[in-house]
């Protein structure tokens, strides 16, 4: 009889010592294969009488169990050197930088475009819109603006080439005509984005592009305005200035913005206003809601009489208020470009800069901005 | 307009300063642009006297002088040759600061003697364009007064004023809204009729087109020359020159009362008709600016015997301007129409007072009273005797009453006002209340109706008391506040930026020989006034100007480019003409990288990243599938490297490619640059509008299957068009189809290539079974051969 223990150390030492999977097989077969030394000793069993067996089977058995055991373990760690080698070769350098990526933006006009948006859009208002190139009842006319009267001056309009009827198309120099596109149905057929009349109560912003032939720092020959119109039965200057007051309000994310109404002169609103906000100029910045300074920022008013029996509705019946903000104007001073030209001059640098994440849509539940 | 508080005082009974006057016109409607106050700048000068003054030891052009100061008595060195014991000066202490000359006094010492401060002349105060020595004032005044009241130096308010309130352009107007304000009382208008000693000599004759109505007197035996001091200064406070009387009294009443007045040299008239006509074709007038204007039929024109002598209600003729020499004065007081004389304004390029006060109408009752005001200063300040008064024409018709619901400034304005405080409001502004009606005055043309009155009402009691009301709720909309389309605009925007594209807002006019590029350049729509000859065309493509700032952000040193715009398209003057273009353009220069392919120029991966861009964008604004159409794009694209997206065979939706080498030169760009410009109101509104539940989803337990097909078809047959084909195969089951290969050269014949597609076969009850994917694998390869011929490769 072998000496069980002998046998067990040998095999033991030999596993522990395998160099690799290959011999740790060698060694597997050597003692557990079909004729391993271990498998012939198992089946010398068979012939032993039952005592003999009760005492050899244990004994055998456990030499078995610890082999395979001692072979076990011997391959998981063999095979976890393997992989820790293949994986360290694999080594990259991490400094390198990735391939490079262009970062897109949202221009900041339009940003804050979606920001005005977003604050009418909560106070109930809906978007309308009307086209670049205007006629002069649609620009000047129906609102009240008498022919070759001075305020037309105050518009410094673009004109285009007078038609075989004598009449100029202008580029519209406000986005009011879009209050007549909405208040006064056309019987020509225009494309579905053009207002076309609306019945009353009416509660609308008009944003788009408006010309004015003026070029320096704060006036550019082209810029964005917002028209607001709200028409109903009852509705008055208060509401008008609580319009405006929530909106610089929540605009400029500040809870109190000390506003002025001040008198001015629209043709197409009677009474017509301008509307102050507080502001500090004694810095590089303008500072909003702080300081002894005003800023002058929507000009505003009821609307005219004459603009609403031009467009078929009853003075005596609907009422409402009409406002036009500045939208590049509005963003320059929450967003602190010096020069409003550089809006449109298209620098990358300038854009990338100014303008805003694509994922930054101005929603109420993360502020606006 | 300027104006300054002494000024003012003359007809308004007040204590207020110049801030609560600036304060009261802002809250009144008149904006103030600013206060010029020479008192700021002349703070610290004051008034000394020179005691004593010696030659200085080391200079013969100075001397050393010992003056009485407000910081008692000090030693100056003064240059100027008039400083002399016993004079009266202007001192400015050390640390003042001198405007005329733009320094700083310091204490040192000038050629060896300390000088304790300077003795001032009156240009060194900025008082004056041009002095000879120091300023040489009264003994009267006091040592340490100060420079300002010495002077009798004044704040001038500038303001302006909105066009349709021409009666602020005379000071009285301004004082009687100040006074309905509560800033004073208005004074009791004096001027008395000066009773006529002769019939005047001069015939005034009108054409009432040229000018409604004409006033007018003759004022014989006057002594013109140089106004007296107070009415020079008075000019001189608001920034008018002082002329000579005549012209002064009328400049005087201009700013004074809105009342433009012209005055002639009797002498210089030839013939005894003056008269308000309209132009004639060929007739010139040379006028008191130096220039000569040609007239004609839309122009009003005062005439004699001579022919035209002055452009009514704009500018005086130069033959008969007053001098110092005119002993006979005729004195004009007309009223000419608003709209005429702006007319007149635009096509002489005048702009004068007289003129920019009848374009926004001056008051037509003024004739007479503005005409004794003058005959009252002229014979105060020249003598002579006036002749009666000729009045030729009819003045327009006073506004018309108004009838007035007081409860309509509550309903409009949301401010409660009592009846009697409205009615005591209008009447101080001059309005005439009377029961249901109220009249405006003579000078408050511009006001027609109850919203008017309102107004008035609601500024004179004051904006800042009107209440904030939120707005009362309505039912919103059930797309949200934006239509389909402006969404897409919205999302196009943000799907654009998401990809790395930078958002421009470039003009939407362009040169026109851009705009000739994009097939634009129309006559119709080129302005007839642009700001620049490169800002004149209304752009016909947004392409132009993308490419053009491509092009100089790369003239700076930044190539690389990735822009896009929203915004407007022109096809022509009509509201249809307009549409809406997402346009993108990608200037590849992308930096070197260490793992980058080699490769150089436009490679195919830029085409096809572009290719994608628009697909994602597509997809996210939710257009429909589309049709690939390539050679047939507008001239500006590549020929061979560009393609348009089609709904249908007639619906392009857009364009994309690589753009014309020769479109680039002429913008002067380096190429290559690529671009897509996509139609975004070609694109069809969503049939399910408003429904927001998805449509139910099937998700099969059953593995789908991929199997390859490599096809066989002519070199020129575009391999997309063989995905539709086999899609539509089995609709059912093909779940997609993808190319993954394309080749020609060895093995595949001349003239042809071959294209292998991956499709994916999705099971939908059970598995299929081999004959099922024999017979499907038929269908695909019968349907690709149907469709562009393809056959199976062998």
């Amino acid at each position: 009889m072998t000496d069980l223990t002998t046998l067990q150390a040998e095999l033991t030492a030999r596993v522990d010592a395998a160099v690799d999977l290959a011999a740790l097989e060698a060694i597997r077969v050597e003692a557990l294969g079909k004729t391993g030394s271990i498998s012939e000793l198992l089946k010398t069993l068979g012939k032993l009488s039952p005592d003999e067996r009760r005492e050899q089977g244990p004994k055998i058995n456990g030499l078995r169990d610890a082999v395979a055991t001692a072979i076990a373990a011997r391959k998981t760690a063999l095979e976890t050197a393997e992989l820790d080698a293949k994986l360290a070769s694999e080594r990259v350098d991490l400094s390198l930088p990735p391939p490079p990526e262009r970062r897109g933006r949202v221009h900041p006009t339009m940003q804050v475009l979606d920001e005005m948006i977003a604050v009418f859009a909560d106070m109930g208002f809906s978007l309308a819109e009307g086209p670049d190139i205007e006629d002069d009842f649609h620009n000047f006319s129906a609102l009240n603006f008498p022919p070759k009267h001075p305020a037309r001056e105050m518009h410094d309009t673009f004109w285009l080439p007078e038609d075989e009827h004598g009449e100029r198309k202008v580029l519209r120099t406000h986005t009011s005509p879009v209050q007549i596109r909405t208040m006064q149905r056309l019987n020509e057929k225009l494309p579905s984005w053009i207002a076309n009349g609306q019945e009353p109560p009416i509660r609308i912003i008009v944003p788009g592009r408006t010309y004015r032939s003026d070029s320096d720092a704060t006036h550019t020959p082209m810029f964005h305005q917002m028209e607001g119109l709200v028409i109903d039965r009852d509705i008055h200057m208060g509401h008008l200035k609580w319009t405006l007051d929530t909106f610089i309000s929540r605009y400029f994310e500040t809870p109190v913005v000390e506003t002025r109404f001040r008198p001015h002169h629209f043709p197409f609103t009677e009474p017509s206003a301008e509307m102050d906000v507080r502001c500090d100029r004694s810095g590089a910045d303008v500072k909003i809601g702080q300081g002894t300074d005003w800023m002058e920022i929507v000009g505003c008013g009821m609307v005219h009489p004459n603009v609403l029996r031009n467009c078929g509705l009853d003075p005596d019946q609907w009422q409402g208020f009409a406002f036009g903000f500045g939208i590049d104007r509005l963003g320059t001073l929450k967003y602190g470009m010096p020069d409003l030209r550089d809006m449109f001059a298209s620098d990358v640098r300038w854009l990338d800069h100014y303008g805003f994440s694509a994922f930054q849509a101005p929603n109420t539940a993360t502020g606006l901005s | 307009m300027k104006f300054t508080l002494s000024w003012l005082k003359e007809h308004l009974d007040t204590t207020a300063s110049v801030e609560q006057v600036v304060d009261a016109m802002t809250m009144a409607g008149l904006e103030v642009e600013h206060v010029e106050d020479p008192g700021k700048k002349l703070a610290a000068f004051t008034v000394a006297k020179i005691v004593e003054a010696v030659q200085h030891p080391n200079a013969d052009k100075l001397r050393v002088c010992q003056v009485d100061t407000k910081d008692g008595r000090l030693e100056i060195v003064c240059g100027a040759p008039n400083a002399r014991a016993g004079l009266t000066t202007i001192y400015a202490p050390i640390g003042a600061y001198v405007p005329g000359s733009g320094v700083t006094l310091e204490a040192r010492p000038v050629r060896g003697v300390v000088s304790n401060g300077m003795l001032c002349s009156a240009k060194e105060l900025e008082i004056a364009e041009e002095s000879d020595g120091i300023v040489e004032l009264s003994d009267d005044l006091a040592v340490g007064a100060g420079a300002v009241e010495a002077f009798g130096l004044e704040a001038a308010i500038d303001f302006e004023v909105t066009p349709n309130r021409p009666d602020w352009l005379g000071v009285r107007g301004i004082a009687r809204d100040l006074a309905a304000a509560g800033l004073g009382t208005l004074k009791p208008d004096t001027t008395a009729p000066v009773p006529g000693k002769f019939p005047c000599p001069i015939t005034i004759k009108v054409d009432g087109d040229a000018c409604p109505v004409f006033s007018g007197r003759l004022i014989r035996g006057v002594k013109n020359g140089p106004s007296p001091a107070w009415l020079q200064q008075r000019l001189i406070s608001v920034g008018l020159r002082p002329i000579n009387a005549l012209v002064d009294v009328t400049n005087l009443i201009s700013q004074d009362r809105c009342r433009p007045l012209h005055v002639y040299d009797a002498g210089k008239l030839t013939g005894t008709v003056i008269e308000a006509r309209l132009g004639r074709e060929g007739e010139k007038v040379p006028a008191l600016d130096g220039e000569t204007y040609e007239v004609g039929p839309e122009i009003s024109v005062i005439a004699d015997a001579s022919g035209p002598i002055g452009l009514g209600g704009v500018m005086g003729g130069a033959s008969t301007g007053c001098s110092d020499a005119t002993t006979d004065v005729f004195v004009e007081s007309a009223w000419f129409d608003p709209i005429r004389t702006a007319q007149t304004g635009r096509t002489t390029g005048i702009t004068s007072d007289a003129q920019y006060r009848f374009a926004r109408g001056v008051d037509p009752e003024s004739l007479v009273p503005g005409l004794e005001l003058a005959t009252q200063l002229i014979l105060e300040l020249c003598g002579g005797e006036p002749s009666e008064i000729q009045v030729a024409g009819q003045a327009p018709a006073p506004p018309a009453a108004i009838v007035f619901d007081r409860t309509y400034v509550k309903k409009l304005s949301g401010l409660d006002v009592s009846a009697a405080r409205i009615d005591e409001i209008l009447t101080k502004l001059g309005f005439t209340v009377d029961g249901d009606t109220v009249t405006p005055p003579s000078w408050r043309r511009d006001a027609h109706g109850k919203a008017d009155l309102v107004e008035e009402v609601a500024r004179i009691e004051g904006f800042d008391s009107l209440p904030a009301l939120p707005l009362p709720e309505i039912a919103r909309p059930p797309g949200g506040a934006l239509t389909v389309r402006q969404r897409r605009m919205r999302d196009a925007r943000r799907t654009m930026a998401a990809r790395g594209y930078a958002e421009a807002v470039t003009w939407s006019f362009m040169r026109r020989d851009w705009a000739e590029l994009f097939d634009g350049g129309d006559a119709k729509l080129v302005l007839t006034n642009p700001i620049a000859a490169d800002l004149s065309t209304m752009r016909p493509s947004a392409l132009g100007n993308l490419i053009d700032a491509a092009a100089r952000n790369a003239r700076k040193g930044f190539a690389d480019a990735a822009l896009f715009e929203v915004g407007p398209n022109f096809r022509g003057d009509q509201p249809a003409d307009q549409w809406t273009a997402v346009t993108a353009l990608l200037a590849p220069h992308t930096p070197k990288h260490w793992a980058a392919k080699q490769g150089g120029g436009t490679d195919g991966d830029s085409l096809f990243t572009l290719k994608a861009d628009l697909l994602a964008l597509l997809n996210e604004i939710g257009a429909p599938s589309l049709q690939v159409v390539q050679g047939q794009n507008a001239g500006w694209w590549h020929p061979g490297r560009s393609a348009r997206l089609q709904l249908g065979p007639k619906v392009v939706i857009a364009e994309f490619g690589e753009l014309h080498p020769r479109i680039l030169k002429a913008i002067d760009a380096e190429g290559p640059m690529l671009a897509f410009e996509l139609n975004l109101d070609a694109i069809p509104e969503p049939k399910r509008k408003g429904v927001k539940t998805k449509p139910a989803l099937e998700l099969s337990p059953l593995m789908p299957l991929k199997r390859d097909f490599a096809f066989l078809v002519a070199a020129d047959t575009p391999a997309g068009d063989l995905i539709r084909p086999i899609l539509g195969a089995d609709k059912a089951l093909i779940a997609d189809a993808r190319i993954f290969d394309v080749y020609a050269g060895q093995g595949v014949p001349e003239g042809m290539k071959s294209v292998a597609v991956e499709v994916v076969v999705q099971p939908r009850e059970k598995t299929l079974t081999d004959g099922e994917i024999e017979g499907l694998s038929g269908r695909i390869v019968a349907a690709a051969e149907k469709a562009v011929g393809a056959k199976l490769r062998g």
